[in-house]
């Protein structure tokens, strides 16, 4: 179920008049160690088709589309859950390796993996005894 | 083929929601007493509840879970879900934002009276607890034949 996808780059997914619908804000853990930044985001509903990591000059966008399996006739006794789509981005910094920006989707859970550039990593100094 | 939330996101009911939202602000509990099981917006995990003449089904948005861990249970027309969620955030690492939730969750939904607790079957897909709820037979419509 779960699958390393490249990051597609840049691309026009975000079209005019999107601002007039209703869009969720998906919650996100990000932390940074020596090597890398990790977001993981909770998409929940959105399978691995209908998730799109966009790469466009230094923003990132994650957009998913939710999509359930509902039974002809239903209609809603009660939903938190009002919106179909998930979406927000961040600004990457120079440091960053976008190139190399891996994602993994699931159980509804997304993480990305975005490396720093190699040359800016922090490098052990070594300190010889004489 | 799947089909996005319809009965979930029509005008009608966002408006209804809106106005229910501006009471709850205006009067707060002086307003129309609620059910005693009636869900808190906001908690976690977020519930849709939809019905239609043969069953209701219950999402819940809980993504990340293994769902062997889950406790589902219910009782006559109440139906409880609790588990727990851990997020890994390794000690080491600067952290930037922790807005994902972490810990223990219960969340009781009370469902139509005409269900019939005996046929349930729920489905865990895309962080997306789906469970199902039959409605007992006599109180599906019926078609009466007109002689």
């Amino acid at each position: 179920m779960s699958e390393t996808r490249p990051v597609q780059s840049p691309g026009t997914a975000l079209t005019a008049g999107a601002e007039t619908e209703l869009v969720l804000r998906p919650p996100v853990d990000i932390w940074e160690d020596a090597e890398q930044i990790t977001l993981v985001a909770d998409l929940p509903g959105v399978a691995k088709e209908r998730l799109n990591i966009q790469l466009d000059g230094d923003a990132l966008t994650i957009e998913g589309q939710v999509a359930l399996d509902t039974p002809e006739g239903m209609e809603a006794l009660y939903a938190d859950v009002r919106a179909t789509r998930y979406r927000r981005a961040f600004t990457l910094s120079g440091e960053l390796d976008a190139e190399r920006i891996e994602a993994e989707l699931r159980n509804g859970v997304l993480k990305v993996r975005i490396p720093k550039r190699a040359e800016l990593q922090p490098r052990r100094i070594e300190v010889k005894g004489s | 083929m799947p089909i996005f939330l319809p009965g979930f996101e029509t005008d009608l009911f966002a408006e209804f929601e809106q106005m229910r939202r501006q009471l709850d602000r205006l009067f707060g509990d002086w307003g129309l007493s609620s059910g005693i099981r009636t869900l808190a917006a906001g908690g976690w995990p977020a519930v849709n509840v939809g019905a239609s003449p043969k069953q209701v089904d219950v999402y819940l948005f809980a993504p990340g879970l293994d769902p062997a861990k889950l406790d589902v249970s219910i009782q006559q027309n109440v139906l409880t879900v609790a588990g727990e969620r851990t997020t890994e955030v390794p000690e080491s690492a600067q952290v930037y934002r922790r807005e994902r939730f972490s810990g223990t969750f219960r969340r009781s939904i009370v469902l139509p009276e005409d269900v019939d607790p005996d046929k349930v079957t729920a489905v865990y897909r895309d962080g997306v607890l789906r469970i199902t709820v039959e409605r007992r037979a006599e109180v599906q419509p019926r078609r009466i034949e007109v002689k």
